[in-house]
């Protein structure tokens, strides 16, 4: 074979190699660390899986926030106004987490149908609403105060 | 009146664009000499008009304007004045503008500090980038005016910048990073320039290269500034989140990493010309693509400040304008361009394809991993998020398989090297490495293999280049004699690689070694971390210029010796309301001790409290500064200078001949 040629071949199998090993690597990693949002009606009609990571937002009820009083956990509860969902968490929550405030929190469901938060986000400004909150909300029919549209 | 001065100016910068971007390129077709040397005038000018406009809408700032919709909408008459003039560039609107301006700096100097460059290359360069400032220039007017009024019904007064805002890191993160961002564009108009041309020499990549090497620098120092204002601003102690933003501008940063390296390659050995150039093409798609990303809206992050659906379709237009016409270009004219000249397997050239193909692949995961959810979403697969571990798992093996090579490159010799010669000079290297991994990481009370390979790895590059440079400095009589024997380029590289190799040890060790506890205390408490003793004193209310906050002093010993006294605070600012944590610091080269306050607990005066020790934390930030400096100082090399001489009577000549 033309030594150019030859050149040519091991250059693309070795690229070819590489980037196997790569997207390997990739769906490897993929499988266990994406996680998918569910609405709280979903998750209250049981369409989310029980034990994997998932993500659900909505709006957190109004006086459901209840604090230890000893230790950092936390329960409160999120919904689109059709259900929702009871949390729980033990950390810092962010700043701009409040009553009547879009939140998503990423954790597993137990069996009882409690979600067990290992992150909770809020929004990170007075005029914004996370997108998953905004379209949960938009697919209930209610905006965000609670409203029937 | 002010902000009509500066919305006319935008517009006569907008038509000084259209020129520029239609007069030289049609100059440069017909050879017409009148035509061309018209682009340095039009840059300048355009520089000089956008910097007006730009300076009118500080001015609506400083003045607190709130006739000015962003104004109103982004400052208050109480946000001290450094907070008001980095709110210009805290909102869309005003950002897209110094996107703007920043186009102009770059059009502009590279008009000005390039008399090397034969007029028609110039004028081509100048007119691709003209190109690229109609687009951002049209894309500011038309849909996001930053001098848009609010008359009649002007507000009393502004509903302030977002809090998170207001920190001196965000007064240069955003230039810095424009100027990385940005710069990456005067690579892309040579690589078109050059395919217009029809003709890729190594002279292309000697002009290319100080640019792209310095808007490198430029993107380095100004992802590290947005890491380090995370690290502090966010209250969480984090300093990298895989968050699609951050990936946005980490991208251009893989991939011109790519690009430098293989532009060095073309310049010195003249080998790897049509990739080099689909590299900067690359590069500058991405920097658009996180715009696009960053200014659609539709990412969750703290920089998407809008959610217009118009304003993302205009950058998607743009986007697929700019990659569909420079690869249409690059197919019809790279086989032309393209030119063949050997290597050997072992030689530097090799090692450059290795460096190529990890940050290639590198860059397709992080932006396989940042579209996915996009991907599905449109798709109605539903909403899915790819976290930390997925990046993690991906980009961290494969930085780990291109250290070895790395070590490799500054002795490696270019064309064709011999493998003996390698196995002889790394022999003391690889086992001073071993030596390093095997006993460093025993300062530590517990053995830490990740630790281990870190320092592996990173002693590995350190004894390699240091052992390189004693070879080129040794026999010399004096220090500045042996400095001079050494080139900036060479410099610049050894300064980038320390850089990694401290990148490397900070990551690892912060990973590994940091301790992180929330809790609950009271005052008088004490709580121990790492062996340090942090006693919270007291609560106290404080007042700032535009906040009120609680302060909890807490003190911190060690063995009874006091170390720092930390104040982090819980601030409520007063005209938006938003409540916002102030962690506080006490920084060091080996330690950072890091406390920032949650909420209020019960009824006690207790707080939920963070405290967090974070050895090395440091050395990443270090390193990616050295790997800015190294860059700049790549571009100071005499080479491009003394070509400058030399080609300035060429072209004299030439044009005296035609």
């Amino acid at each position: 074979m033309h030594p150019v040629r030859k050149q040519r071949l091991i250059l693309v199998l070795f690229i070819v190699l590489f980037s196997s090993a790569a997207i390997g690597l990739v769906a490897y990693a993929l499988r266990g660390n994406i996680n998918l949002f569910f609405p709280p009606t979903e998750v209250a009609a049981g369409k989310a899986p029980v034990g994997q990571p998932i993500r659900v937002g909505g709006m957190v009820v109004a006086g459901s926030v209840e604090r230890s009083q000893d230790s950092l956990a936390v329960r409160f509860e999120l919904t689109d106004y059709e259900a929702s969902v009871p949390v729980v968490y033990e950390g810092i929550l962010p700043d701009l987490f409040d009553e009547g405030q879009g939140a998503v929190a990423s954790g597993e469901l137990d069996e009882t149908g409690m979600l067990r938060a290992t992150e909770v986000l809020a929004k990170h400004d007075e005029n914004y609403m996370p997108p998953e909150v905004a379209d949960a909300l938009e697919k209930s029919g209610y905006d965000h105060k609670g409203n029937a549209k | 009146m002010i902000p009509e001065i500066g919305h006319f100016a935008l517009i006569i910068g907008l038509c000084l664009a259209l020129f520029l971007a239609v007069v030289p390129a049609w100059g440069a077709w017909r050879r017409d000499p009148v035509a061309m040397g018209v682009a340095p005038s039009l840059a300048v000018g355009m520089l000089v008009f956008v910097g007006i406009s730009f300076a009118c809408l500080c001015i609506a700032f400083l003045q607190d304007d709130f006739s000015v919709k962003v104004t109103a909408a982004n400052s208050n008459s109480l946000l001290p004045p450094i907070y008001k003039f980095s709110a210009v560039w805290g909102n869309h609107e005003g950002s897209l503008l110094l996107w703007a301006l920043i186009l102009c700096v770059w059009t502009a100097a590279v008009a000005l500090l390039s008399p090397q460059l034969p007029l028609l290359v110039l004028s081509r360069v100048l007119a691709v980038m003209g190109a690229i400032a109609v687009g951002f220039m049209s894309f500011s007017l038309f849909t996001s005016n930053p001098f848009e009024r609010l008359l009649p019904g002007m507000p009393a007064d502004g509903s302030d910048l977002n809090p998170l805002l207001q920190d001196p890191g965000l007064i240069i993160h955003p230039p810095l990073l424009y100027m990385g961002y940005v710069g990456f564009s005067v690579a892309f108009a040579f690589a078109i320039a050059a395919l217009l041309g029809g003709r890729l020499d190594a002279s292309w990549a000697r002009w290319s290269r100080p640019w792209t090497n310095v808007a490198w620098g430029f993107l380095s120092l100004g992802i590290m500034l947005g890491s380090w204002w995370a690290y502090y601003e966010l209250g969480w102690g984090g300093w990298w989140f895989w968050d699609p933003v951050e990936n946005a501008s980490f991208m251009p940063w893989l991939a011109g990493t790519a690009l430098i390296h293989s532009l060095a390659a073309t310049e010195k050995r003249g080998v790897f010309k049509s990739w080099t150039v689909l590299l900067a093409i690359f590069a500058f798609s991405l920097s658009l693509l996180g715009t696009f990303m960053v200014r659609s809206g539709v990412l969750t992050s703290v920089h998407a400040f809008a959610t217009d659906p118009a304003r993302g379709m205009f950058i998607l237009l743009f986007l697929a304008f700019v990659v569909g016409g420079s690869l249409t270009l690059y197919a019809l004219r790279a086989p032309a361009v393209s030119s063949r000249v050997g290597f050997a397997w072992v030689s530097r050239e090799s090692l450059v394809l290795v460096n190529n193909v990890v940050f290639l692949v590198a860059t397709l995961t992080v932006l396989f991993g940042t579209l996915f959810p996009l991907f599905m979403d449109a798709l109605g697969q539903g909403k899915y998020s790819v976290g930390p571990p997925y990046f993690n798992a991906v980009f961290v093996p494969l930085m780990a398989l291109l250290v070895p090579f790395m070590g490799l490159a500054p002795m490696s010799r270019w064309k064709r090297d011999d493998t003996a010669r390698w196995r002889a000079e790394l022999a003391v290297p690889a086992v001073l490495a071993v030596l390093c991994a095997v006993t460093l990481p025993l300062v530590q009370a517990e053995y830490n293999l990740w630790v281990a390979l870190a320092v592996l790895l990173a002693a590995w590059l350190v004894v390699g280049l240091v052992r390189d440079f004693w070879y080129r400095v040794r026999g010399s009589r004096s220090v500045s004699r042996a400095m001079r024997r050494l080139t900036p380029s060479y410099l610049g590289m050894v300064l980038a690689h320390l850089g990694f190799a401290a990148c490397i040890i900070g990551v690892v060790a912060t990973s590994q070694y940091s301790i992180e506890r929330d809790l609950k205390m009271s005052p008088g408490d004490s709580e121990q971390l790492a062996g340090y003793t942090f006693t919270f004193r007291e609560l106290a209310p404080v007042r700032g210029p535009n906040f009120v906050a609680d302060e909890a002093r807490i003190a911190v010993t060690r063995d009874g010796e006091p170390v720092a006294d930390l104040a982090p605070q819980k601030r409520r600012y007063l005209a938006s309301g938003s409540v916002m944590t102030e962690a506080a610091i006490d920084p060091g080269l080996f330690r950072d001790l890091y406390v920032a306050m949650g909420e209020p607990i019960g009824e006690g005066g207790a707080w939920a409290i963070r405290l967090h020790y974070k050895p090395m934390v440091r050395w990443m930030w270090l390193g990616a500064i050295l790997m800015g400096m190294g860059a700049f100082t790549t571009a100071l090399d005499k080479r491009y200078r003394r070509q400058r001489k030399a080609a300035r009577s060429h072209a004299t000549e030439a044009l005296h001949g035609a």
